[in-house]
């Protein structure tokens, strides 16, 4: 396949039908690898030396931190496609994936929370994580707020799509601004690849597949928000013939 | 663009006192802060560089939905956009003006607001350029977010939550700034990242701003 026939799938037509046949299995793959993942995760694992049982809320924390930053990312490409290409299905899909990642965010706070208060004694400390994270939910919220706003739905992708543009740059800068404010507290990377000194294998495994479950949970959601929004789209369009014939 | 500069500043300056009203909040935020935290001395010069930054934050804030809201009610948006003034001009002129009547006013009056709150003695030539520094790039900044919001009825409140977060790293290293040199430590690092943004966002931000003016006047 080359580059060029990604572009067919612009057209909502072809992008319903495909999803069609290709979603099922996202959605079951996803069930499957999370359901997998977490139960090794949470019963097949032994508990920290030092952080006891606590240990095991990483098979959520890291996955939903990791898709909070992904769905960003995501959403920033479908929207330079939109700025360049025009293509629809590419801005509603943006559209589709800002709640999802606002909710992965959430995740990733309210677990970080829930583990930090045992083990660092505290709900919540301003460290240079903790707080870009919860900047880049502020980016998430205005987001969404300003697609809500917009009656006109060219005018609403146009305008999100640079704000996406400009939120990144911004929330860019803000994750490297808080690291000069603050020292931080979190620990550092142990997932890296090109590290010699990373979390240990017996951890490593589940968290791989519970990731796995994640980024396939969010490409099922993210498909099925944009089928949603296409044949909204589409119901408004003709309801509006039928008003017109009427 | 001179001329443009100079009907804003006088319509600023003139109409409906909107000129004040930023510096009136400022002065009111900072009176305030006292009855919340209390009355001891030490405590308020502790917090007294943050607290005079967050305070011509929300000043200058404030008064971002006068920008283009006005012009954008009798028509005379459109008509500036029909000239041969590029957009990027326009916007530019218009944060310009709004930092000579907003940003310029609020880094003259912190040096008196931080006598209120016990501001360190040295502290008041850091504040001053720092403000002074990073008050363009607040402008800038809350011009994209009003040319965003420039055609919704209700856009005040979805303002302030675009625009918020995209000040963090501005208030960060200003706010350093001012910490840093009331305390006595050296705030060069800062200082330097503040123009930096402050330059980079004079730079880049115009072209989305007119990006998004143009679709929202389309």
């Amino acid at each position: 396949m080359s580059l060029n026939a990604l572009w067919e799938y612009a057209n909502p037509k072809k992008f319903i039908e495909t999803t069609d046949r290709v979603l099922p299995w996202i959605a079951w793959g996803s069930a499957i690898t999370l359901a997998a993942g977490l139960v090794w995760g949470f019963f097949f694992t032994p508990d920290d030396y030092k952080q006891g049982s606590t240990v095991k809320i990483i098979y959520l924390h890291v996955p939903s931190a990791l898709m909070a930053i992904n769905a960003w990312l995501m959403m920033l490409v479908t929207s330079l496609v939109w700025i360049v290409r025009r293509h629809h299905v590419s801005a509603l899909a943006a559209r589709a994936a800002a709640p999802v990642g606002m909710v992965m965010t959430l995740i990733a706070l309210a677990t970080g929370a829930l583990w930090g208060q045992p083990m660092w004694g505290t709900w919540w400390a301003w460290d240079p994580r903790l707080t870009s994270f919860l900047i880049l939910f502020l980016f998430y919220l205005g987001y969404i707020a300003l697609w809500e706003a917009i009656e006109n739905d060219d005018t609403a992708a146009d305008l999100t799509s640079i704000l996406c543009l400009v939120g990144s740059v911004f929330a860019l800068l803000s994750r490297y601004a808080v690291n000069f404010w603050n020292q931080g507290l979190h620990q550092g990377a142990s997932l890296s690849l090109d590290k010699e000194e990373n979390v240990a294998d017996v951890f490593w495994y589940p968290l791989l597949v519970a990731m796995a479950g994640f980024v396939l949970l969010f490409v099922a959601l993210v498909l099925v928000r944009t089928r949603t929004e296409i044949r909204a789209r589409r119901m408004r369009a003709l309801e509006a013939r039928e008003r017109m014939q009427a | 663009m001179i001329a443009l500069l100079a009907r804003d500043m006088r319509l600023a300056v003139r109409a409906g006192g909107g000129f004040g009203l930023g510096l009136a909040f400022f002065l009111i935020v900072v009176v305030l802060v006292p009855f919340g935290v209390g009355p001891q001395s030490a405590l308020l010069s502790k917090i007294a560089p943050g607290i005079l930054w967050l305070g011509a934050l929300l000043a200058c804030l404030l008064s971002l939905d006068r920008i283009f809201a006005l012009d954008h009610e009798d028509g005379s948006l459109d008509l500036l956009a029909t000239s041969p003034l590029p957009m990027e001009g326009i916007v530019s002129v218009k944060a310009l003006a709004h930092w000579l009547t907003t940003g310029l006013p609020l880094v003259l009056a912190a040096p008196v607001l931080g006598v209120l709150l016990n501001l360190p003695g040295p502290g008041f030539g850091w504040l001053v350029l720092s403000l002074a520094l990073g008050t363009p790039a607040l402008s800038v900044i809350g011009t994209f977010g009003a040319a965003l919001t420039v055609g919704l009825k209700r856009g005040g409140l979805l303002l302030s939550l675009l625009v918020l977060p995209l000040y963090v790293p501005t208030l960060i290293f200003g706010a350093e700034v001012a910490r840093r040199g009331a305390e006595g430590m050296a705030p060069g690092t800062p200082l330097a990242l503040l123009a930096g943004i402050t330059c980079g966002t004079i730079a880049l931000l115009p072209f989305a701003s007119a990006a998004v003016l143009k679709v929202n006047l389309r």
